[in-house]
């Protein structure tokens, strides 16, 4: 099965482009230390402030400080994508915890953690995650709690009616009759055929949950400033960009960039796992 | 459904306040106060009682429409609300508007010429606005438009005028989702059997679009317009910031800022009743749009 979604994935140029950029910013900002040092992140030299893109080897440039922008993207890179897919992940584990739980035992269980699903969902998951931020208190760690906690319900639900729909599906039934065991079933059956849509939400969730942090860095309330964070770079240059615009394009191209292959890879994986949407 | 949510986000925002580290007496005086001084703010704010009073004195007062007031400025949270509401309304529903007016035109528009070089350029410029941040769009469009070409003002809500860009930005963010919705709910109905019917009988395609597949297609899009309007309410918080307009947002963000949680909490609750309604008006406009909706409740 998975061969041939292998197969219809990369015949999608689109996602497969998103792939390939992906990729390389995860390189490039895992790579970082070896091609810039990291002292070029804080180190502040009031004679190079300014400096435009391409001059002095500033690739991109420098800020107001004359910190190297090039240097503050590719190590904010690490944070911004960091955080995205960790907070993607508590997420994740939440969801497929409290999602499996409901759809396995079904019933009350069921009932209950749907019914807390919906309370959550029910108010707009980025004002959630400020709302949790201000009752926890501002900083990186608090952000990522509070971005996992907004986000986990739709994961919850996704694998739940993953859960649901292979449930009666003859294939299960067939495996209980010749007597396969719970773990088996669940491991064997249950996650494999399931974990399609699952993947789907979560490659679409880290774009959003990207730009959620970089919103919230920009606004200060996520990644605080000195670090550099996508968003956070952008917030420390906002006065500047008025008069050296590079300083707002660059930062916020790798933003849309890193968002929107996501979203490309995650359409790309829908139609690869369901062709039946496309046709 | 609106009691459960507005209980259940209340209350989990309480508990995380209560375990979360920090006094917020000590961080409303400043590191300079003495205990005393604490011990009194403390009181003062209620926060030396037990948790379970502190909260159901709490709902006692949102029951009647009592939000508290601030921690920092000591203004009334609902009065501040309300004062402010009308701007973020305007930027939210002119927004609206813009995705609606623009994104179901060209949703029909990709769907009907499915799979063509217009379907696919639709498709991805949408995804393109839909996955720039909102924020970094508006500052751009901040910097060419009102700083360097001056065509309109940067920022401010002193009139219509200083709503065009915010709304257009706004807009653009959750464009895409219209025009994907409107566009797979269109294939859907494109492929049924009465729209075959129609084209064979010989009605024009133009007909056959408008009079058959836009007005069946039409539900699940309106079922999206409301869903993009809870989306719309986090996207005003970020624009607002951005166009500084004295709005919801910008009361919002200043409030986590500070941690001035009954602000927060306050707007959050009447936001959250503010999607309620809506979802609840969506449900209503489908009984209008569809009858068949209305037929199944024996309306």
């Amino acid at each position: 099965m998975w061969g041939l979604v292998a197969f219809r994935f990369r015949k999608n140029k689109l996602a497969m482009v998103g792939l390939a950029v992906i990729v390389i910013l995860v390189i490039a900002s895992l790579a970082a230390p070896l091609f810039v040092d990291y002292s070029n992140v804080y180190t502040q030299n009031i004679a190079d402030r300014f400096i435009k893109p391409g001059t002095n080897g500033h690739i991109f440039g420098t800020d107001q400080f004359g910190r190297d922008l090039f240097a503050r993207i590719m190590y904010g890179g690490r944070i911004s994508l960091l955080a995205g897919l960790i907070s993607v992940g508590l997420g994740l584990i939440l969801g497929l915890v409290l999602g499996g739980t409901a759809g396995y035992y079904g019933g009350k269980v069921d009932n209950i953690i749907m019914r807390v699903c919906d309370i959550f969902m029910a108010v707009p998951q980025t004002l959630l995650t400020m709302a949790i931020v201000a009752a926890l208190g501002q900083g990186t760690f608090n952000m990522l709690i509070a971005l996992s906690v907004a986000g986990f319900p739709r994961y919850a639900r996704t694998v739940r009616s993953s859960i649901l729909t292979l449930r009666g599906q003859e294939f299960v039934e067939a495996a209980k009759c010749y007597g396969s065991s719970s773990p088996r079933i669940i491991f064997r059956h249950i996650i494999p055929n399931g974990l399609g849509p699952v993947i789907v939400s979560a490659t679409l969730g880290l774009g959003a949950t990207i730009l959620s942090i970089a919103s919230l860095g920009f606004l200060g309330i996520g990644v605080q400033a000195p670090t550099p964070e996508w968003g956070t770079i952008l917030s420390e240059n906002r006065g500047n960009i008025r008069y050296f615009p590079f300083l707002g394009l660059i930062p916020g191209m790798f933003i849309a960039a890193a968002v929107m292959c996501l979203n490309f890879m995650g359409d790309g994986l829908r139609d690869a796992l369901d062709p039946r949407t496309k046709s | 459904m609106l009691i459960p949510v507005i209980i259940g986000i209340t209350l989990f925002i309480y508990v995380i306040m209560s375990v979360a580290p920090g006094d917020p007496a000590r961080m409303i005086l400043g590191q300079d106060a003495t205990v005393e001084q604490i011990q009194a703010k403390r009181a003062e704010l209620g926060l030396d009682r037990p948790l379970l009073i502190r909260y159901v004195n709490y709902m006692a007062g949102v029951v009647q429409g009592d939000f508290g007031s601030s921690w920092y400025n000591e203004y009334n949270v609902i009065a501040e609300f309300g004062a402010r509401l009308p701007n973020t309304l305007t930027l939210g529903m002119t927004a609206m508007a813009l995705a609606a007016l623009l994104g179901i035109p060209l949703g029909v528009f990709a769907a009907v010429r499915q799979y063509s070089v217009y379907d696919y350029t639709t498709l991805v410029a949408a995804m393109i606005f839909s996955s720039m941040p909102a924020f970094w769009f508006g500052l751009m469009a901040q910097v060419y438009l009102c700083l360097k070409l001056g065509w309109l003002p940067a920022t401010g809500a002193d009139s219509l005028v200083h709503f065009i860009l915010p709304a257009v930005t706004l807009a653009a963010a959750i464009l895409a989702s219209q025009v994907r919705m409107t566009r797979t709910s269109m294939l859907e109905v494109i492929k049924q059997d009465y729209v075959r019917t129609a084209r064979s009988k010989g009605a024009p395609e133009k007909r056959v679009i408008v009079k058959h597949v836009l007005r069946n297609g039409l539900l699940p899009v309106v079922t999206s317009l409301g869903m993009g309007f809870a989306l719309l309410l986090g996207g005003t918080v970020v624009i607002e910031s951005v166009f500084a307009i004295p709005g919801v947002g910008s009361l919002l963000i200043g409030a986590v800022r500070l941690r001035d949680v009954p602000v927060v909490m306050g707007i959050i609750v009447v936001i959250a009743c503010f999607v309620g309604v809506m979802n609840l008006l969506v449900d209503l406009l489908y009984a209008v749009i569809d009858p068949r909706v209305k037929q199944g409740y024996g309306l």
